[in-house]
């Protein structure tokens, strides 16, 4: 037990005296929280858009200025031509055009009819939607003031609910993301990394003589990485309670319960990982395209599972990661019990002991 | 000039006699670029919705049926009850509920006006959004419908009205893919090279080989282009290859020249590589370096504008993005594969890049000295 504790000692000296290191672990999750939370969001709103008026009667102007007064669009230039259109899309300056043909006014006034054109920049679709979607609702709007208020007949009224988080707000997705993002990182690939190191520093070997037991050894190198994470998910916890104003509802011990099963999961992936690295930079690749993509890619936060194709849907069950989110999200965010997640939960273990047992018995203590 | 090449030389050996370089430049990306875009699908489809009819009429079977066949939305729950139906939400298993409360059909028609619920879970506040837009533009077809079928209109206008026609250019198909292998191919080439190159010189410290290049005749100068060098080819390989999958697998021909996406590649490849090589510099362990850039290019790879757009984000993050040499590449890229784009149209971006090269690369050279300790 004494050699265990010496042990240990060594490896949070290693962290502890490589301060660089110490402060990104401990800032990164920091600064993603602050990035998704507050830079990264899908709402559209400021859109450049451009404003080619081959009428400029009374009724463009006022459509026009109800368009700029939106937040959701910024009014960066008026055109004079259909080419005009063309080279400003090109430049990348805009994302919507919208075109008012000859004599607007006039046919709105006789005929009862006008046209407008939106010409949206539909590289990226979703946004392409939206833009038009609230400049078209923009424009009916202007409409209804125009027929004054008659009612229409038959109509159905539709009453919305947002359950879980009435203002949209991004962080409800990605907080717990984050979370199975960043244990994943700190545990597998530091781990993964520290152990490798040894290896190819040649202090393995010194290692490998001492008197304490493989396992042993094994487990000294992954308890202060535990300890780093547990601080990671404080950090996290506390500014997403003060900072972003996102609860938690559910309970607080069974969170923090099954964050350190996760833990767990990761630390026995790193080990795992080291076995059959030789150089840090292998270890480190591997963990970056073994762990690091899958995570962000198949745990749900960023990218919809189940638009994927099939074949990848299934993948997605063998990423521990994802059964972290869905435990994370139910527990944090909806408020459910142990009941809700017990699979998940049971999932993760049976995850968890069979990695600890393939990367332990595969450990080699002979050097090649 | 006769140095460089040896060390050229040297490096290349390196790096080509490594077993785990071909897997890391060539398999990886591949892997990650045929898998990504498949994943990266944000277009918003197969919605599970859940339903529950107190009506049981004509009118409410009709509502679900336009639901449904609109190709959105699967029903995957049809509850008895309101409190059943959000249990299947609080499940996952549903993401949007629709009410019909009873008379609905009695309601709307005798009394001209009738009442629907739509509760929708939104942890996710973009899937939830959309959803709810598509639902509510289907009920106000489905309520013209209705409302044609009661009142004959006149053959013109009563009112004044403005027809809103709106048309999609660039990619009229609204493909995702089309949008986002560009950006992921950018990101890959960013990984792949800032970490290259962040680890390669602290690699030599650790190892202790850095000694030998201190006790040689070479520059600091030609020290920093003997690095740079090679992993501007594989980088430049690794950027290849991935516009050759794009082609093949995705049938993605940027509309503009091959010229620029490379002239402005090759640019944009010494600004992060010079990035990498000054990381490198500054580490004492390939750990740290490693931790680092991955934690720089994380920062870059979400501030670049290829999950979110950037004129959504908040004044600070802006301006981080007119600092981040891979949001003007992102740009560039989307640019000339969708819009074919032309090297006048993106000389800013250009110029901006040639700032950010000189910067990183006079500062990697100004700060590895050869004085060990």
């Amino acid at each position: 037990m004494k050699q265990f504790s010496i042990f240990v000692k060594k490896e949070c000296l290693h962290i502890w005296r490589d301060r660089r290191t110490l402060f990104i672990l401990i800032w990164m999750p920091v600064v993603q929280i602050v990035i998704y939370g507050f830079a990264l969001t899908n709402e559209v709103k400021n859109a450049k858009i451009a404003i080619f008026d081959q009428s400029k009667d009374d009724a463009t102007v006022a459509i026009t200025h109800e368009i700029a007064a939106s937040r959701y669009f910024n009014l960066v230039k008026n055109l004079y031509s259909y080419k005009d259109i063309e080279a400003t899309f090109r430049q990348g300056k805009i994302r919507l055009a919208v075109v008012f043909p000859k004599g607007f006014q006039n046919d709105l006034l006789h005929t009862n009819h006008a046209q407008i054109q939106l010409i949206a920049d539909a590289s990226d679709p979703n946004t392409a939607n939206t833009l038009s979607n609230y400049a078209t609702a923009i424009i009916n709007d202007y409409q209804q003031t125009l027929t004054k208020d008659e009612k229409m007949p038959y109509t159905i009224n539709t009453e919305l609910r947002m359950l879980y988080n009435p203002e949209l707000k991004g962080a409800y997705n990605f907080v717990p993301g984050v979370m199975a993002l960043v244990l994943m990182l700190v545990c597998a690939m530091m781990t993964s990394i520290a152990i490798v190191r040894e290896k190819e520093l040649g202090t393995m070997e010194v290692i490998l003589v001492s008197p304490l037991r493989p396992f042993w050894i094994i487990i000294a190198k992954t308890i202060p990485y535990l300890f780093v994470s547990m601080l990671n998910i404080a950090c996290i916890l506390l500014l997403c309670v003060y900072v972003l104003d996102v609860p938690v509802v559910g309970s607080l011990g069974l969170l923090i319960g099954e964050s350190i099963l996760f833990t767990i999961t990761s630390l026995s992936i790193g080990i795992l990982i080291s076995n059959g690295a030789k150089t840090q930079q292998t270890a480190m690749f591997t963990s970056m395209m073994s762990l690091f993509l899958p995570t962000l890619l198949f745990s749900g936060f960023l990218f919809p599972v189940e638009n994927m194709p099939l074949p990848l849907q299934i993948i997605s069950n063998v990423v521990p990661a994802k059964w972290y989110y869905i435990i994370v999200k139910a527990v944090m965010i909806k408020g459910l019990g142990f009941m809700a997640i017990w699979k998940e939960t049971l999932i993760l273990i049976g995850m968890t002991l069979v990695l600890l047992f393939v990367s332990i018995s595969k450990f080699k203590i002979r050097l090649a | 000039m006769r140095t460089l090449k040896f060390l050229l030389q040297k490096e290349l050996r390196q790096i080509l006699r490594d077993p785990s370089i071909f897997v890391i430049l060539f398999i990886m990306p591949m892997i990650q670029l045929i898998i990504l875009p498949l994943a990266a699908d944000y277009e918003i489809k197969n919605i599970n919705l859940g339903v529950v009819d107190h009506d049981h009429s004509e009118y409410s079977r009709r509502l679900i049926n336009k639901i449904i066949s609109s190709g959105y939305f699967r029903l995957k729950d049809y509850s008895a009850t309101f409190s059943q139906g959000l249990h299947a939400i609080e499940q996952d298993k549903t993401d949007l509920l629709v009410e019909i409360p009873q008379q609905f059909e009695r309601s709307l028609v005798a009394e001209n006006e009738a009442k629907l619920l739509v509760a929708a879970n939104s942890i996710n506040g973009v899937k939830a959004g959309l959803g709810s837009a598509y639902i509510q533009s289907i009920i106000r077809d489905y309520n013209q419908e209705v409302r044609l079928q009661w009142i004959q209109f006149p053959r013109f206008d009563p009112q004044p009205t403005i027809e809103v026609t709106s048309s999609d250019w660039y990619n009229p198909n609204m493909n995702y893919r089309v949008f986002m292998v560009p950006g992921i191919l950018v990101m890959l080439v960013t990984m792949i090279g800032s970490s290259f190159a962040s680890n390669n010189i602290v690699r030599e410290k650790e190892i202790g080989t850095i000694e030998q290049i201190n006790v040689s005749p070479i520059k600091k100068t030609q020290f920093i282009l003997g690095k740079l060098i090679p992993f501007w080819m594989l980088a430049t390989t690794v950027l290849t290859v991935g516009l050759l999958i794009a082609r093949i697998i995705y049938g993605i021909i940027p509309l503009g020249h091959y010229i620029t996406i490379y002239v402005f590649a090759s640019i944009y490849l010494l600004a992060i590589l010079g990035l990498g090589l000054l990381m490198s510099t500054y580490a004492q362990t390939q750990q740290q370096s490693m931790l680092v850039s991955f934690f720089v290019t994380m920062i870059f790879n979400l501030l670049s504008g290829l999950y979110t757009p950037i004129e959504s984000m908040p004044v600070w993050a802006q301006v981080i993005t007119k600092l981040n040499p891979v949001s003007y590449f992102i740009e560039v890229m989307r640019m000339v594969v969708l819009k074919g784009s032309g090297l006048g149209d993106i000389k800013y971006h250009i110029l901006a890049l040639l700032g950010f090269a000189v910067f990183f690369n006079g500062w990697a050279i100004l700060n590895y000295k050869k004085r060990s300790g």
